[in-house]
């Protein structure tokens, strides 16, 4: 994969201190890609990868609606300084075939590795999240970097996603001059079009009867910024992130605002399979192990290696869910 | 569970001055007095401003349940097992590890002894217990387990318990101890070396704990194993009292909870099974002694 042996040539970019750094963002038309585009224009060069239409970006912004596996990536690459890549661009959309998806996640993925390799691309970062180690009922209340990714052991969409985790940690000794870091953070709640944020956005919201797991959520923007200072040279290795303190699945729910009913376990897994199949609900069925068990994670490495401080509390976070763009 | 409807505090039968329902509630609330003690409310009070935590620590433990279970298990404790405690003052201040015997089919020996922590001990505590994980999948239970402090049992959580100075109870015998055949009482099973290796890491006192009394609430004849895999259950006792009239109730055992010595361990906790193993032994005769001693000197089982 890696075709040049890259420790002694990376010190001879050029470092003319006018332009300013590029950083490529892979899956920049995201709600996350836009945020943290919006954060970095101004001081670096943002070169956006996206299949997706290019919306209300500002001027400065280089958009390229590329697929990941293509080679016109190289292209890309090649003509440009690229100073670190952003990599968000994982797909999470559950309706997409199987097949399609895990192409996607892992080929394109490796095809990215092998550019960064290539061109000696002195940062990588990569947006993986909490879910990778699956909400167990044998789970430690809050889970460490090192503890084994056992998310998909029964939910078999959430395998590339730990595929790709799993890429990104062998890159590390695989090209030890790419500083590569990996993000985990816990339930991502705002304007983003994720799991957790659509299960608030329920107009009622099921839980499951008997039980009401602690929770970690954390604002989209807290994600940006940890995104932001992970982007200072030094900087590599795998990160928690989970926000605010824990508070209970009921708590969280009260906070967004809605009624809440309660079902059995059981019956709501047939009736969310049943509802999957006929295209009802866009949640996954063992997705329900997520508001079962706990699933929390212990960000203290981020906190004292990356400085790495949340904004916002659980309140904000949950009001962001609302907001309109 | 809506919060508001579980609550029953002395102080609201007096805010509100119905005429029949206000007179039902003031004498609701003398029985609570009589159940719980004079002192609960002022306990509860000291209990709060020692732990603080805005409405749930970390771990989902939340003080409004944890009173509401001390009302319920403050009737075992004082009615219907008439527990007597001694030694509580050999438990020290801080972290410490609680290592008991394990019995009676259903954990109601570590609601007294959390009980006995709570009403008996100077200052009052919660105590947090490690549980199987098996319980995590029981709907309501495991809410119950986690608002009340009890934890999963896994070394990363007992570890986060103790530096925040807690005072943890193990039943290092686990579900062998708790489903033991009544033949077999007060008879301890092998001990799990984990408590030990904690212990040594974390520097913290374990004091030894002797239950007498859980052993005869339930009469178990045996366990049926294929059937307990089958359903998936850790254990399928047969218990046959069960089976008549109003049997699912213990029986109404005397139950004596003896504290040991606090005892303090040094050594690697990364150390050979074999080196760890006389430490865990050293704690194992200490309860094995206390239970001997006690049922010698224990006049009648359920007086």
């Amino acid at each position: 994969m890696v075709r040049k042996n890259s420790n002694a040539t990376k010190t001879s970019r050029k470092e003319t201190a006018a332009a300013p750094p590029v950083v490529l963002i892979t899956g920049i038309c995201g709600r996350l890609g836009q945020r943290l585009t919006r954060l970095l224009h101004r001081q670096q060069h943002v070169i956006g990868i996206d299949r997706r239409p290019f919306l209300s970006f500002p001027k400065d912004v280089e958009h390229f609606a590329v697929d990941l596996r293509r080679k016109k990536m190289r292209d890309i690459f090649r003509g440009r300084d690229i100073d670190a890549v952003v990599h968000m661009g994982i797909m999470h959309n559950p309706r997409t075939s199987s097949a399609e998806h895990h192409t996607w996640n892992v080929l394109g993925f490796q095809r990215l590795l092998e550019n960064v390799a290539q061109f000696h691309v002195r940062k990588l970062i990569v947006l993986s999240g909490a879910a990778v180690y699956g909400a167990r009922p044998d789970n430690p209340q809050f889970l460490e970097e090192d503890a084994p990714l056992l998310g998909g052991a029964n939910w078999s969409g959430l395998r590339d996603l730990i595929a790709v985790d799993m890429l990104a940690q062998s890159f590390f000794w695989k090209s030890p001059s790419t500083e590569t870091v990996i993000f985990r953070p816990v339930h991502i709640l705002g304007s983003v079009r994720n799991g957790s944020s659509n299960y608030l956005r329920l107009p009622r919201v099921p839980t499951l009867l008997g039980f009401d797991p602690m929770m970690q959520v954390i604002h989209q923007d807290d994600v940006v910024e940890a995104i932001r200072m992970a982007l200072r040279p030094g900087i590599r290795g795998i990160y928690n992130l989970a926000g605010p303190p824990p508070i209970a699945l009921s708590h969280l729910i009260q906070i967004a605002g809605k009624p809440r009913f309660a079902i059995p376990h059981p019956m709501a897994e047939i009736a969310v399979r049943k509802l999957w199949k006929i295209g009802m609900t866009s949640f996954p069925a063992p997705e329900l192990d997520h508001i079962r068990y706990v699933c929390m994670v212990d960000d203290e490495r981020a906190r004292s290696v990356l400085g790495f401080q949340h904004r916002h509390d659980v309140n904000a976070a949950v009001r962001a869910v609302f907001e309109t763009e | 569970m809506d919060r508001s409807t579980v609550l029953i505090r002395p102080e609201d039968a007096r805010k509100q001055p119905g005429i029949w329902l206000g007179a039902i509630r003031e004498r609701a609330s003398a029985v609570l007095q009589h159940v719980t003690g004079t002192d609960f409310e002022e306990k509860i009070r000291r209990l709060e401003a020692y732990r603080g935590h805005e409405r749930m620590d970390s771990f989902g433990l939340d003080l409004e349940w944890v009173r509401v279970a001390l009302v319920a298990v403050a009737v075992l404790h004082r009615f219907y097992f008439r527990v007597d405690a001694s030694g509580l003052e050999n438990v020290p201040a801080g972290r410490v590890l609680l290592i008991a015997n394990h019995s009676g089919q259903l954990p109601i020996d570590a609601a007294l002894v959390a009980a006995s922590m709570f009403f008996d001990a100077e200052p009052p505590r919660v105590v947090r217990s490690m549980v199987d994980k098996w319980t995590q999948t029981l709907p309501g239970v495991c809410t119950l387990f986690a608002r009340c402090g009890q934890v999963v049992g896994v070394p990363e959580n007992a570890k986060k318990l103790l530096d925040s100075e807690e005072a943890l109870l193990v039943f290092p015998e686990g579900t062998t101890g708790i489903s033991k055949p009544f033949s077999e009482r007060y008879r301890l099973k092998d001990f799990g070396l984990g408590f030990m290796r904690l212990a040594l890491e974390t520097r913290t006192p374990i004091v030894p704990i002797a239950v007498l009394g859980a052993e005869e609430q339930y009469i178990n004849v045996g366990n049926l194993e294929t059937l307990a895999k089958a359903l998936r259950m850790p254990v399928f006792p047969i218990i046959p009292q069960w089976l008549l009239p109003g049997g699912l109730l213990p029986l109404p055992t005397k139950y004596r909870i003896r504290f040991g010595q606090p005892l303090m361990m040094t050594g690697d906790p990364d150390d050979e099974d074999a080196v760890i193993e006389p430490k865990v032994e050293i704690v194992r005769s200490a309860i094995q002694s206390m239970l001997n001693r006690g049922i010698k000197e224990r006049q009648h089982v359920f007086w």
